[in-house]
């Protein structure tokens, strides 16, 4: 299963202080979501509209989840729109090269924010079984990401769970008014 | 499948001195060639009507490091349509000359093949009409399928950050 | 009019690596004066994935996965070519069953491949319902492989020496029963397509290539079929069960776009009629060799004696010890003449193993094919190639 940000330390080891860090008391009006702020995840999350950065195999699977058996199309994310500037999802599918890496860069770079990043199949991830000299090892070295899929290639019924996992978490975000870059080196 | 002895012994007969040796490997027969002789070899080849080379399938080459004197071998592997047999054509190149005439005049689908042998080997096809990387990028130094090239030296066009060392901000 | 002429220049136009289709990744460089293309640069490499580098750092049997990668949408052929050319290399014979089994493995992927060409071709060109249709077919034929392998895109079935597993109750069954479905779909497909006004307009007359020119650069497959070129290795140099199957071989006449997409149609209802003569066909027996030096031992034995645990511990370890020598063995793809160069010095990993893939002699003609033609031309001329990029890379 796709693997939530946020999971990674291990309740079992922590004390009580440390488990009680992560309630939150949303008193504070800076920390809660407002309501407009609601509404406006509400109406992102059902209405992602993605570019599909797709190079290798896992692209076939891709295929097949856009299509009539495993759709897509019923979680709100319909549309591929073939241009970064008009899409806000940017699915990274299959094996990175450092040929490509420059490009998948810009790609990134002209997309308008709010904008997320979902990294399918173990090659985006980590690399993949390719440990040489001609495989980025993550694409996370080179942009941020949000949702990681591993799998070779991962199953369609993966990919769902990880289209509702990026649901929810900008279902938890707040809007950012001011600044455009959301990291401080990108 | 292959050619017939006749064949074998005109080639022999024709380019005595230039066949470092010939034979029979399963369905093919090999012959392996001193370099000086490719371009007239393959033009042979090409032309005579009972071989009638038609197709360049193959070009590659094989990297004896440390383990011959010769070290690297450049394989061609040619078909006829019409006779529907393969021969398979070795010339050794040394490492500290290693080029090879270009056979693309003659068979233009050879273009892609010899490109790729430089890019990875760094054999230079001489007379070859644009002779630069095709999988890799311009930047790249060195040549990868050699076995002193480590299998897991990078080198990154873009700058690559830790995730862990991305700083989100509050 | 000639003043028009010296009034347009030349224009570069950058298809990018990333571009609206699912082809791969490519850079075309486009130079036009106008709407044609006067020039055409094609850049590959963008999926590099060191396939011979990483078979030099592996034994003979873990670069199985690998093969599978390479021509991603029909990975059981890539994986039938190479069990074939290493066992040749050794000098093996496989039995009667594994032949059979692998035909019908390879005429599912051949089905599957053609199925996906003509979907992404024919989206490309708006018909979107093509491409639905299309995708429901190949799920039919992963749901088998899936219930035959474990996996749906890249399986890995295939032994050096015989196969992974022996097929489950029933699969002929349900494998005879999706082969009306599947014609179905070519049937919709047709119907929807070949006598389509836009489609013919679009695809007739496009992308054209001569015999000679196809020859020279170094096409096989369909796409030199369709230039009115009768050849096929499957007929040719028979492999396999080939020479005790009846089929036939398609050929076009003109080298355009719309003869390889009739070329296709046609290939996959022979594929079909093939399918139908294994099932018929199909012997019983044993699916491996049964020389442990090269297949892994049976479960039983490896739990339960002592020589079947270092048996299968130095057949892990060390890797299958294939003799001192070299091969090029070629099988019919479905793109065309996939074929594998191995040199072995005698040890546990090939010192050479090479994959001469049929999509990158294909990419070299696409300059030819393309200039002097429209830019909307590329998109057909393109997607009816059907370069896959795993294979053109590596």
């Amino acid at each position: 299963m796709s693997i939530r940000e946020g999971d990674s330390n291990l309740r079992s080891n922590m004390g009580e202080e440390e488990l009680l860090k992560d309630v939150v008391i949303t008193s504070r009006l800076d920390e809660s979501i407002s309501f407009f702020e609601k509404v406006l995840n509400w109406s992102r999350k059902y209405s992602l509209f993605q570019y599909p950065f797709a190079t290798a195999c896992c692209a076939m699977e891709y295929m097949t989840t856009m299509g009539p058996r495993y759709d897509l199309g019923r979680f709100g994310a319909e549309v591929p729109r073939f241009s970064p500037r008009q899409s806000d999802l940017l699915w990274v599918v299959g094996t990175i090269s450092h040929k490509l890496a420059p490009v998948l860069v810009r790609v990134y770079e002209q997309m308008c924010e709010p904008k997320w990043v979902i990294s399918y199949g173990v090659c985006a991830s980590s690399g993949g079984f390719y440990n040489n000299y001609a495989t980025v090892q993550g694409i996370d070295s080179i942009i941020p990401v949000d949702v990681y899929i591993p799998g070779c290639p991962p199953r369609p019924e993966q990919v769902l769970d990880a289209l509702i996992l990026l649901q929810e978490k900008i279902d938890r975000s707040k809007a950012e008014w001011r600044f455009s870059k959301k990291y401080d080196n990108k | 499948m292959t050619i017939s002895e006749d064949e074998v012994k005109k080639v022999r007969e024709r380019f005595e001195s230039d066949i470092i040796s010939s034979y029979q490997d399963k369905d093919m027969v090999v012959f392996i060639l001193k370099k000086e002789a490719l371009l007239r070899f393959v033009q042979f080849i090409k032309e005579d009507p009972d071989i009638k080379m038609e197709q360049v399938t193959d070009i590659t080459a094989v990297d004896w490091y440390q383990k011959r004197d010769v070290r690297f071998e450049v394989v061609y592997h040619f078909y006829s349509y019409t006779k529907n047999h393969r021969i398979r054509v070795k010339v050794p190149v040394e490492e500290q000359d290693p080029k090879v005439p270009s056979i693309t005049g003659l068979f233009s689908g050879a273009n892609w093949f010899e490109r790729e042998c430089w890019d990875m080997y760094g054999i230079v096809f001489v007379n070859h009409p644009d002779l630069r990387r095709i999988l890799l990028y311009p930047e790249f130094v060195g040549h990868p399928l050699r076995k002193d090239y480590p299998i897991d030296k990078r080198q990154p066009l873009v700058k690559l950050i830790k995730p862990e060392e991305r700083r989100e901000r509050p | 009019m000639s003043d028009l002429n010296e009034r347009v220049q030349e224009i570069t136009v950058n298809m990018g690596p990333s571009h609206p289709a699912m082809h791969g990744t490519i850079r075309l460089l486009i130079t036009l004066v106008g709407e044609k293309v006067v020039r055409c640069d094609t850049q590959i490499g963008y999926l590099h994935r060191a396939f011979e580098k990483m078979s030099e750092a592996n034994k003979w049997q873990a670069i199985f996965p690998y093969t599978d990668r390479l021509n991603y949408v029909s990975p059981l052929m890539n994986n039938v070519g190479y069990a074939q050319a290493v066992e040749k290399l050794i000098g093996i014979d496989i039995p009667e069953r594994t032949k059979y089994i692998r035909v019908l493995l390879c005429e599912l992927s051949r089905i599957a491949d053609h199925l996906t060409c003509i979907a992404a071709a024919s989206m490309e060109l708006g018909a979107f319902t093509v491409f639905l249709y299309c995708m429901e077919g190949r799920d039919l034929i992963w749901d088998r492989i899936e219930e035959l392998t474990g996996a749906r895109v890249t399986p890995a079935y295939i032994r050096i020496g015989g196969l992974a597993r022996d097929l489950p109750e029933g699969f002929l069954d349900r494998t005879l029963s999706i082969l009306p479905r599947i014609e179905k779909v070519i049937g919709d497909v047709d119907a929807l397509l070949t006598e389509n006004p836009i489609f013919i307009e679009r695809m007739r007359g496009t992308g054209v290539i001569s015999q000679a020119d196809a020859i020279e650069i170094g096409f096989t497959g369909p796409c030199l079929r369709s230039t009115g070129i009768k050849h096929d290795l499957r007929k040719k140099s028979p492999y396999l069960v080939y020479d005790r199957l009846e089929f036939d071989i398609p050929v076009g006449s003109n080298g355009d776009n719309y003869d390889r997409y009739m070329v296709r149609m046609e290939e996959m209802r022979q594929s079909i009629r093939i399918i139908r003569q294994v099932v018929r066909d199909m012997p019983g027996g044993k699916i491996s060799i049964d020389n442990t030096m090269y297949i892994l031992p049976p479960k039983e034995v490896v739990y339960n004696t002592i020589e079947g645990v270092v048996n299968h511990f130095k057949l892990i370890i060390d890797g299958i010890q294939v003799p001192a020598g070299e091969v090029y063995d070629a099988t019919e793809a479905a793109n065309g003449e996939l074929g594998f160069y191995l040199v072995s010095d005698g040890g546990g990993k090939p010192v050479k193993c090479r994959v001469r893939s049929p999509s990158f002699a294909l990419m070299q003609g696409l300059e030819k094919m393309v200039v002097g033609g429209s830019l909307a031309d590329i998109i057909p001329t393109f997607g009816s190639i059907n370069m896959i990029g795993g294979e053109c890379d590596r």
